[in-house]
């Protein structure tokens, strides 16, 4: 039922404005609901991962609360958005920790700290976690075998749950898993994901968190984002050090992975700090006040990684690393465990929209309309 | 807050929409102190201006956001054309001179333009579109306006003024916890739009037929300052039945239901009345011509009601509208729930069937599709309803904006009844446009005169401080 109610509250919104279009310069949302006269929840649960939450079409309308119509697409898309994720879960029983993702997040978390430590403690064979290691060799602590296979199914499992919601996700808008592949399309869709065109809005950014238009949630979204992705190809290139050349770590602080990891993990300071901040200044009455756990949830997941990764690269050698390394890799596993069932989700649906959106327009331009 | 935070206040401007921001911003770059009160709370600020999308300008070649040019005579004819010559021409000629400058006037104060809208193609040319609409602009011009310094009240709004012998004192204005006060000032800008939400005002005007008006314009626009200028003497302009009526649904809500509420099909079918008669040429013009006539058509129908009937071969060619259209599968079925004579209109449509003759459809232009014989005649767009399903729109009259208003002179200045200019009180936006389009409708010209207008409002009115004119040198708070 509840469903329903919220599809109906989208249709509502959507015929308002597919009447109105005034907004249709903002984003990519609107030239979308353009396209269509009717919006079914495959409709809707497009366009909704297709707002990038900037706001700036909420501010110029005419229609918004308290208006009786109360048009107001940056809440009604975000509670659309919550609920395509937890529908487009694999494997189903797990959706649910979409609904109490911070506690899910914490417990992981603990649960993950515990594993390790015991881990630890056995692989020090009683010995305190506090004995320096010489050269901050962390394999002394988990062998490079128990990492490779425990972060490597971990990342498998995730990888696989997230591909499983995309193609759910895809077919539920009503597309075919072969136009996945569509390069032309891929490749605007890429551009967009890597510039964040639509929070750029032709250079003025977005009404987040006020108002006025501003750039900043753009930049520390980058910032996130790249972080995010230095800190994939520090680990990625790891492995091809490890397994194609059979140099084994830890590496040195001037090496290609630790530079790039450095990197990656002072923009994953920055950013989700950032973006934090921006969250709180955020206008509440066109928020999905229930996503906040898992928003908030995410960033600090992040956060916690950057910070415990950091500080143990930079202690490693001391006394502290035992137990830095503990809580770093508790932390990553954590996070790549709750991947699928967190904030991450978004950006999964977000390019799939964007590729949909590039497609349709391909197939208007086909059509000459 | 009392009047007291208000001494030796320069210029207060009455009403919140383009024109007053415009006025209030001049004003406050020429250096005098300003104070601006909009009667409505913030969430509904911007009167009219709320419901906006583009300004009618002139402009040379392929500036953008145009599609192309759009020159000074052309825009001349337009204005003459709908206005059949009537209305104050020296004025019309200084907007449409002076409207090129008003795109970057817009832009220096922080608007965004974009192409023309889909769906408003035959616009992209003449109208430049504001990127997310008249509620982003008068965003722009309120955070414009707040960084210089312009003083703004919400739900404050004047009540009365204080006028001797054309020459302003002070505004009785309620406040918004319900108080009362008295604001003076050196010159006041009245730029509170026309009366159409006051619909007893409206009443003595067309009498009971405005209980099936739908205002799909501002709620705020109650005509009170405007009726006390009148009162104080101030000379009228245009006749009170005229202002912009569209046909819009009539499941709209009473007040502010704005654009979505068009049904933009009229054209593509036919329109018949409570009795099941058609009653006018549905083919006679394009827009904004065809939508500018219904609406007043529409009004001198029994009930104040009509209905327009199309069929599946055209559903698609038209803006989708707020509400569902009722749908049947013979015109008969949509014929019931409109509770119409199911056989008299069943029988209009094939007469009309029968009537229409050979001939290309083409939407865009005035095409050969005709009807023979047949009275009223439909001259363009007739094409036979034999496609189901059949759809129907109920449409009642929906008022924008009244055009009745107060007499100003080039320089803005509001003319007294005895022929004589105001010398401290200015207007712009509706509450004077009445001079300029006394009657008919130009899509976006009404921010194009209430910029000009407001500018040459918030210019005279600081060199009236500058000067010391008016009531500056009795100015004696002698309202305290």
């Amino acid at each position: 039922m509840q469903q329903s109610e919220l599809m109906r509250e989208g249709e509502h919104m959507m015929t308002v404005c597919n009447a109105c279009r005034y907004c249709e310069g903002f984003c990519a949302v609107w030239p979308a609901m353009e396209f269509r006269r009717k919006f079914a929840e495959g409709d809707l649960t497009y366009l909704a991962n297709l707002c990038h939450n900037c706001s700036e079409c909420y501010y110029a309308c005419q229609y918004a609360p308290p208006h009786e119509w109360e048009v107001n697409p940056p809440q009604t898309f975000a509670k659309i958005r919550a609920q395509s994720y937890e529908q487009y879960a694999w494997p189903k029983p797990l959706a649910s920790a979409f609904r109490a993702n911070a506690l899910v997040v914490s417990l992981a978390v603990a649960l993950m700290l515990v594993i390790f430590l015991f881990g630890a403690t056995q692989a020090l064979g009683g010995k305190s976690l506090a004995t320096a290691i010489p050269r901050g060799d962390f394999y002394k602590i988990t062998s490079h075998e128990t990492l490779v296979l425990a972060f490597g199914a971990a990342g498998l499992f995730a990888t696989l749950a997230l591909l499983i919601g995309l193609v759910r996700f895809w077919r539920g808008t009503g597309e075919q898993v072969s136009d996945l592949t569509n390069l032309p399309a891929l490749a605007t869709a890429i551009k967009d994901v890597l510039a964040l065109k639509y929070l750029d809005d032709s250079g003025w950014g977005c009404a987040y968190p006020s108002e006025k238009s501003s750039q900043s949630r753009r930049w520390f979204h980058h910032f996130t984002f790249y972080g995010f992705l230095l800190c994939f190809a520090a680990t990625t290139l790891g492995a091809i050090y490890y397994y194609g050349f059979g140099w084994k770590g830890p590496y040195g602080y001037f090496s290609l992975p630790v530079v790039l990891g450095t990197l990656g993990g002072i923009g994953l300071l920055i950013g989700p700090s950032r973006l934090y901040f921006l969250k709180l200044g955020r206008n509440r009455e066109i928020t999905d006040e229930k996503q906040c756990g898992m928003d908030v949830a995410f960033l600090v997941m992040l956060l916690l990684t950057s910070a415990s990764g950091l500080l143990l690269l930079v202690l490693r050698e001391t006394a502290a690393m035992s137990s830095l390394l503990v809580i770093h890799l508790g932390v990553v596993m954590a996070l790549f465990l709750t991947l699928p069932y967190g904030k991450f989700v978004h950006g999964v649906y977000r390019c799939a929209a964007l590729l949909k959106y590039a497609l349709e327009r391909a197939r208007k331009q086909t059509l000459g309309v | 807050m009392s009047h007291q935070d208000f001494r030796d206040l320069d210029v207060l401007v009455l009403g919140g929409g383009n024109a007053a921001l415009c006025a209030a911003i001049t004003a406050r770059e020429q250096g005098a102190s300003v104070l601006m009160l909009e009667c409505s709370p913030k969430c509904f600020r911007g009167g009219n201006s709320r419901h906006t999308r583009n300004m009618a300008l002139a402009h040379e070649a392929h500036i953008v956001p145009y599609t192309g040019s759009y020159p000074e005579e052309e825009f001349w004819n337009d204005y003459l054309r709908v206005t059949g010559g009537e209305g104050n021409q020296q004025l019309a000629r200084m907007v449409i001179h002076e409207s090129p400058n008003c795109l970057d006037w817009a832009r220096n104060h922080g608007v965004r333009f974009q192409p023309s809208l889909t769906g408003t193609l035959h616009l992209g040319r003449t109208n430049a579109f504001f990127l997310g609409g008249g509620k982003a602009l008068i965003n722009a011009y309120y955070a414009s306006a707040e960084r210089l310094g312009v003083q703004i009240l919400y739900e404050a709004e004047a009540i009365d003024l204080d006028i001797v012998d054309g020459v302003f004192r002070n505004a009785t204005v309620r406040m918004a916890g319900g108080e009362q006060a008295k604001i003076a000032a050196k010159t006041l800008i009245t730029a509170s739009g026309g009366f159409q939400s006051d619909l007893e005002w409206m009443r003595k005007a067309w009498g009971d037929a405005v209980d099936n008006f739908l205002i799909r314009g501002t709620p705020y626009d109650k005509g009170l300052v405007l009726k006390a200028l009148l009162d104080r003497g101030a000379e009228s302009v245009a006749d009170p039945t005229q202002g912009h009526m569209v046909p819009i649904d009539a499941r709209s809500p009473k007040f502010d239901g704005g654009i979505v509420t068009r049904v933009d099909c009229v054209t593509l079918g036919i329109m018949v009345n409570k009795n099941g008669e058609r009653y006018y040429d549905e083919g006679e013009d394009r827009w904004p011509k065809r939508y500018a006539i219904w609406g007043r058509m529409i009004a001198k129908q029994p009930d104040q009601i009509s209905y327009a009937f199309i069929d599946s071969k055209v559903f698609d060619r038209f803006m989708p509208s707020r509400y569902p259209a009722i749908t049947g599968n013979t015109i008969g079925e949509v014929a019931r729930q409109f509770n119409l004579p199911v056989e008299k209109v069943e029988a209009v449509v094939a007469e009309f069937n029968r009537a229409v003759q050979p001939g290309t459809f083409n939407h865009a232009i005035l095409d050969d599709c005709k009807t023979a014989g047949l009275t009223p005649p439909k001259t363009h767009w007739a094409q036979r309803l034999d496609t189901p399903p059949f759809y129907g729109y109920p449409l009642r009259t929906g008022v924008t904006f009244t055009y009745f208003g107060v007499k100003v002179n080039a320089k803005s200045a509001v003319l007294m009844k005895t022929g004589k200019p105001a010398e401290n009180i200015f207007a712009t936006g509706e509450i004077m446009a009445g001079n300029i389009l006394p009657r008919g409708y130009v899509g976006g010209f009404g921010l194009t005169i209430g910029n000009v207008f407001g500018r040459i409002a918030g210019n005279e009115a600081a060199m009236a401080v500058r000067e010391g004119r008016g009531a500056l040198k009795e100015m004696a708070y002698a309202a305290k």
